[in-house]
Order: C-alpha cells, then sequence, then structure tokens
C-alpha cells in the first residue's frame, strides 16, 4: 500500500484555501491523510463522518442482511463470475476509450480520452451496478425489485435487467421527471416494469427515492430496492461503487494500452455520484492522477436554481446517510435544479462528501448553458450525441484542455447516450419536434 | 430527574388502564390551531402528547402525515416553534408528558446539544427520531441523556429476537411498537398479530409499550390499550383535520372542536379498558 505524503498532493492544499468557504468544516491541516484512500468505509459504513446508516427500524435488519449477503456474494468466485458473464455478453463490455481527436484539436491543449459507457446495453454506466445488484437480490430470494430514477436511466436498466431475470419490477419516478423524460418512461413499459409517477415534494429523483424507501418499508419481506447511485445507507455507497469500478478498472489497462501510462486528469459528472465514483476510485492511490467532479449549477451557483451539492451545500443526513446537502438554514431540504434529469437531486454519494473534505478529488460545476453548448459541440466533432449529464463534464473538459500542455492526458467519462434528451435540448434551442 | 414520562405510566397502571397518545404535527395548519389542539388534548383526555416535526422529506409516513408537514412547513413550523409552543403548553400543564417525534437532519442542523437542552428547558419529555436506529445512537444519546430527555425507539415488526434486546437497551421511556411494516396511515394489524407480537417485546423489557401506525378507531385504540399499555393515533386525527380546512386550507371554525370530539371518544374507549394493576 503506497504511503502519500501531503506534499504530493495539491489538491489537498487547494481545499484548505477553500475550507474558509464553510466555517465548521473540519480540514485535516495538521493530520496526515490516510495511507490510502480506498480503505473505506468502516464497520459502521461511514467514509470518515459521512455515510452510515440513517433508517427507520422496519428497514434496519434489511440493510443488515444486505451487507451480509454482499459481503459473502463479493467472495464467491460463482457470483462475480456470472456478474462478470454478464457485462461481457450482454452489456458488452469492456467499452472502448476512444482518442476524441478532432475535440482534442479544437480545443488544442491536453490530449481528451472518452470512456464509453454511454454504448453499454441500455445506454449508460447504470447497467453495471444493477446487473450486480439484481444477481444480488436473486441470491437472496427477493422476488418483487423496487427503484427509483430520475432522467430515467437507472430505471430503465432495472427494467431491463428485470426482464431478462424473469423479477416483476417497480419504478417509481418523480411525476415532473416523467414529464421530461417520456421515450425512457415508455422504454420502461415496454420493458415490463411498472412506472409509479411521485407527485409529492417537487416531484423529482429526492421525492422517487422517498416513495422507494416507503414501498420497501412495507414490503421489505420480498422486496429488493435496487439503487441508482453511490448514496443511501450502508452497504450501498460501497456495493454501488465496487461495481461501477469497472469502469476506472479498463480505463487503467487501456490508457496503459494506449499511452503506456496513466492519465493525468479524470472528470466525470456528479448527480449522486456513481459513474465519477466508478472511475475514480481504481485511481484514488495514484497520486499523479488528479480528478474532477463536476456537479450541475443548473442557472449558476449564485442562483437558487442548482444541485451543486458539495460546492454550496453543508453536511446533513437525508436518504439514509449523512453527507453534503442543500438544506436551508433550518434543515429543511432544498430543491435542486438542473436541465439534466440525472443531476438533479440535492444530495451526494458520502464517499465523494469524503473526498471533497480531504481534498483528494477537486469539485467543479457546469451551468445549463455551458452543457448544452457542450452537447451540440460533441455531437458535431466527435459523431456522438451524449446524455446531459456526460454534457456537464464535457463543458469542463472545454474550459480545462485549453489551459493544459498537449502531453496531459484527460479521460472523460462518457457515462450515457443523448437519446432521451433530445426533446429536452429540442426545446431549449427552439426547435419544435 | 424522574421523567414525566415514567410517573404518568405508574400512575396509570395504579389506576389499571392504559394510555391515549394522540399526535400532532406542529404548526397544521397554522401555529394557532396547532397551538388550540395541545392546549386542548389533556381536557379531552390524552394521556401523553405526541408533537411531530414537519420535515421536507418523512421517509416513514404515509401521504396523511406527509400533508400535514408540508402544510406546517408552509406555515412557517421550525423546531424553534416547535419547542416555542411546547413552552406555551407548559404554563399551564406541568404534568402530561409531551414527546418530540421527527427527523434526524433538523435536529442537527439545530444543534443536537443545543437543541437537547432547549427541548429540556422547553418541557419536552422524550424524542423518537425516526432515522436514527440503534446502530446511530451516540449522534444524539449523550445529549438527550445529559438533559433527561427519554429517548423512545421504534421496534417494528421485523425486529427479530436477536435484535431485540440491543434495541430496547437503548430505549427509555417506553417502547413504540409500529404495529405493521409500512408507513403512517395506511393499514392496521389485526388484533391477533398485535396479540402475538407485543408478549415478544414484553419478554425483553419492563418499560410501557405503546402501539401506533394503523391505530384509527376507538375500538382499536381499546384494543391496543388492552394488549400494551398505549395507543398512539396520528392519521385519523389529521384527516379530522384536513377535512375542515376550507378552500384556502385554514381552519374551518369548528376544526378544533371536531378532532378534540375524535380525542375524547377515544380516550373513553380506552378508559374503558380495565387492567391489572
Amino acid at each position: 500500500m503506497p504511503v502519500l505524503h501531503r506534499r504530493l498532493w495539491p489538491g489537498a492544499r487547494l481545499s484548505a484555501k477553500r475550507g474558509a468557504s464553510w466555517e465548521r468544516r473540519e480540514i485535516p491541516l495538521n493530520k496526515p491523510l490516510p495511507n490510502s484512500f480506498r480503505q473505506g468505509p468502516d464497520a459502521r459504513g461511514r467514509f470518515g463522518q459521512f455515510g452510515g446508516r440513517f433508517v427507520a427500524e422496519t428497514l434496519m435488519p434489511l440493510i443488515l442482511e444486505v451487507e451480509r449477503a454482499y459481503d459473502q456474494a463479493k467472495r464467491d468466485p460463482s457470483f462475480m463470475a456470472e456478474w462478470r458473464r454478464l457485462l461481457t455478453h450482454y452489456v458488452g463490455r469492456p467499452s472502448p476509450l476512444w482518442y476524441a481527436e478532432r475535440l482534442t484539436k479544437h480545443l488544442g491543449g491536453a490530449k481528451v480520452y472518452f470512456k464509453r459507457d454511454e454504448l453499454n446495453h441500455t445506454g449508460a454506466h447504470k447497467i453495471n451496478a444493477v446487473l450486480g445488484q439484481i444477481l444480488l437480490a436473486k441470491r437472496m430470494g427477493k422476488t418483487r425489485i423496487i427503484a427509483e430514477t430520475g432522467a430515467g436511466q437507472h430505471g430503465v436498466a432495472t427494467a431491463t435487467a428485470c426482464a431478462l431475470m424473469d423479477l416483476p419490477c417497480t419504478v417509481f419516478m418523480g411525476a415532473t421527471d416523467v414529464e421530461r423524460q417520456q421515450p425512457n418512461v415508455f422504454r420502461m413499459k415496454l420493458l415490463g416494469a411498472e412506472v409509479v409517477p411521485v407527485t409529492s415534494g417537487a416531484a423529482t429523483l429526492k421525492d422517487a427515492m422517498n416513495e422507494g424507501l416507503r414501498d420497501w418499508v412495507a414490503n421489505v419481506h420480498d422486496t429488493y430496492y435496487c439503487i441508482g447511485t453511490v448514496a443511501g445507507p450502508h452497504p450501498y455507497p460501497m456495493m454501488v461503487r465496487d461495481f461501477q469500478s469497472v469502469i476506472g478498472e479498463e480505463t487503467r489497462e487501456q490508457m496503459m494500452a494506449a499511452e503506456g501510462r496513466l492519465p493525468d486528469m479524470l472528470v466525470a459528472a456528479i448527480g449522486g455520484g456513481s459513474n465519477a465514483m466508478g472511475l475514480f476510485y481504481p485511481f484514488l492511490d495514484e497520486a499523479s492522477v488528479q480528478m474532477r467532479g463536476v456537479e450541475a449549477a443548473g442557472h449558476g451557483i449564485d442562483t437558487d436554481q442548482h444541485a451543486a451539492s458539495l460546492t454550496k451545500g453543508r453536511p446533513g443526513v437525508l436518504h439514509g446517510n449523512r453527507t453534503y446537502l442543500l438544506q436551508d438554514e433550518y434543515g429543511q431540504i432544498l430543491e435542486a435544479h438542473s436541465i439534466s434529469a440525472g443531476l438533479d437531486y440535492p444530495g451526494i454519494g458520502p464517499e465523494h462528501s469524503w473526498l471533497h473534505d480531504l481534498g483528494r478529488v477537486q469539485y467543479v460545476s457546469a451551468t445549463d448553458t455551458e452543457a448544452l453548448e457542450a452537447f451540440q459541440l460533441c455531437s458535431r466533432l466527435e459523431g456522438i450525441i451524449p446524455a446531459l449529464e456526460p454534457a456537464h463534464a464535457l463543458a469542463h473538459v472545454m474550459q480545462l484542455a485549453p489551459t493544459l500542455p498537449p502531453e496531459t492526458l484527460i479521460v472523460m467519462n462518457m457515462c450515457g447516450r443523448g437519446d432521451k434528451d433530445i426533446f429536452t435540448v429540442a426545446k431549449h434551442l427552439g426547435v419544435t419536434m | 430527574m424522574s421523567s414525566r414520562i415514567a410517573a404518568r405510566f405508574a400512575a396509570l397502571k395504579a389506576q389499571g388502564r392504559g394510555a391515549l397518545i394522540p399526535f400532532l404535527e406542529a404548526y397544521d395548519p397554522d401555529p394557532a390551531t396547532s397551538m388550540a389542539l395541545l392546549r386542548g388534548f389533556p381536557g379531552a383526555g390524552a394521556d401523553l402528547i405526541e408533537i411531530g416535526v414537519p420535515f421536507t422529506d418523512p421517509m416513514a409516513d404515509g401521504p396523511t402525515v406527509q400533508r400535514a408537514g408540508q402544510r406546517g412547513l408552509k406555515a412557517g413550523a421550525t423546531l424553534a416553534g416547535t419547542l416555542a409552543m411546547v413552552r406555551d403548553f407548559r404554563r399551564e400543564d406541568d404534568a402530561t408528558p409531551v414527546i418530540l417525534m421527527g427527523y434526524y437532519n433538523p435536529i442537527l442542523s439545530y444543534g443536537v446539544e443545543r437543541f437537547c437542552t432547549d427541548a429540556a428547558a422547553s418541557g419536552v419529555d422524550g424524542l423518537i427520531v425516526v432515522d436514527v436506529p440503534p446502530e446511530e445512537a451516540d449522534e444524539i444519546e449523550p445529549a438527550a441523556k445529559a438533559n433527561g430527555l427519554d429517548l423512545i425507539r421504534l421496534v417494528a415488526p421485523t425486529t427479530g429476537d436477536e435484535r431485540l434486546p440491543r434495541v430496547l437497551a437503548a430505549t427509555t421511556g417506553f417502547v413504540y411498537y409500529v404495529a405493521i411494516t409500512g408507513i403512517t396511515g395506511t393499514r392496521s394489524a389485526t388484533s391477533e398479530a398485535l396479540a402475538a407480537a407485543i408478549p415478544r417485546v414484553r419478554a425483553h423489557t419492563t418499560l410501557p409499550i405503546a402501539i401506533g401506525f394503523g391505530v384509527r378507531t376507538p375500538e382499536q385504540a381499546a384494543e391496543a390499550a388492552r394488549i400494551a399499555d398505549a395507543a398512539v393515533v396520528a392519521s385519523a386525527l389529521i384527516d379530522t383535520l384536513a377535512a375542515n380546512l376550507d378552500d384556502q386550507g385554514r381552519a374551518k371554525p369548528d376544526a378544533v372542536r371536531k378532532v378534540l370530539d375524535q380525542v375524547r371518544a377515544l380516550a373513553e374507549a380506552v378508559r374503558a379498558v380495565r387492567k391489572a394493576a
């Protein structure tokens, strides 16, 4: 295990400076950084102060059962072999690492690669962790699957896996998101899932997750809750990260093959943070690899219309874990806003909160407008229509790459394809379809 | 300090009857109405009182309590405002125990230690923090203990025999038995299920046991008080309040009286059940 010293970490120094922006944040200025960033979570499901298991007693025994079952499954070679088989022959992994040559030339700086997780079956990275979880649910003897979804990608992935494995599936989706993601709603229904529009709150992802938890409380005996991101009560943040880490593991091998060395910079969009965690995790102990998580700035982080939990939130407890949240001074949760339904969440995975406080990963943001520009540029230059989620990551790459020398290697996670978003984008561009 | 909760349950035991615990959501639909309900509860037969603290994301609550919380938040409910209600109540009633039920984030935002100090000083006797299970007890237990606040824990049908001792060891005041696997205000447990469940809990604790979730009618309340030691009624009372709001969401003139009449009917049924002293 590598011993990492503070002086190796420019990010840590940056974070210490930024620490002044939130007075209660503890910056470990005089404490050594951990020997490894890959040891979390602890036995209580904590990454530092973040994470945990903040659920009602009715769910607690089941949460502990999921933890035990996952702990056994991940050490069972036949379980992992079945998951890998599905990734290879059903999902189409490994996904390619694509050198975006025209984009690189256009930006005139660092060399930009895309990790093409939008080519996965169902069109996003979500399927990686869904297949693992549905295999686990079967192993636990659960006969009904529920899931929450924002943009619909996790809902489609879950409905797909349930069709394949012949399990009934109910997807909770905010009524607002049902409206703006009609193609995915229809897909889920074609796949045999029941889609339940949730009308409470702002009727988006947060409310869908509340409703998922409520359904689970009422149906613990036969139901497995397939969470779509690296959030929720322990063991979900760890489990979803572990499954999504296939993204970073492949990237490492592919970059070694392409360039003979590790990348210098990883960039990924963050809603709950599963695609970013999957890309980052295998590189966390590589001191030379910098990382940027891109939150949705909506109309701008200085407005009240954004989803930048790390940039503008403070720690609190929601949906089973302690993490950075958008909340008012009384601890009431605020509605997030983003043009991307998949980033429209007022929280973030607890491991990201921890990496943020340690300064290991830099968290930045991109606005709706910047994401729309990136969406169009990528379509024209690379012939790839990105989802609005990775369009946020790309917007940051567009700012970053021109400032870096040509030998710098950037990998951006193209975590989803944009088919589902063309109606939203058309509307914003004033096009009637 | 000996709590009002222990004193009240001891007194009821001596009288040979169980307790009625009605629930109201703070500031639902406005501060004056919920204050009038709180003041009126003891006279209508409440033995203990549970006050819900509104939260934007109440994951254990069904639509009825969710909407009550939304009305409360719209009317400006805060944790500080809820404590102020209890302080006002305590000017006239120093005996009826008051329990706050809510979620952790507003407490965390207020500051756990400051909250426990202020709650105790305001006359709160116990806390039910739905999303802090025994595994996370150290978040709030030290401050609650230091201020003499009981931490009332939920025990669910899913809480197995191996887990019960751990949950009960972290409980003071009384045990809140969640009668169904589900959210508030949705369905009710059968008498048979409760008659089987309560002795299972009783075998592990000497604390009084209250039954909540799905207790709606005087008959169900009487049954809960007979099988256990107390009945918590929430959604049924909120439904009555909600049915007596006008188009603008304001309480109609007789809304408070209707809810208190319902509490009276529940209390009569509970008091008619004789228990061994």
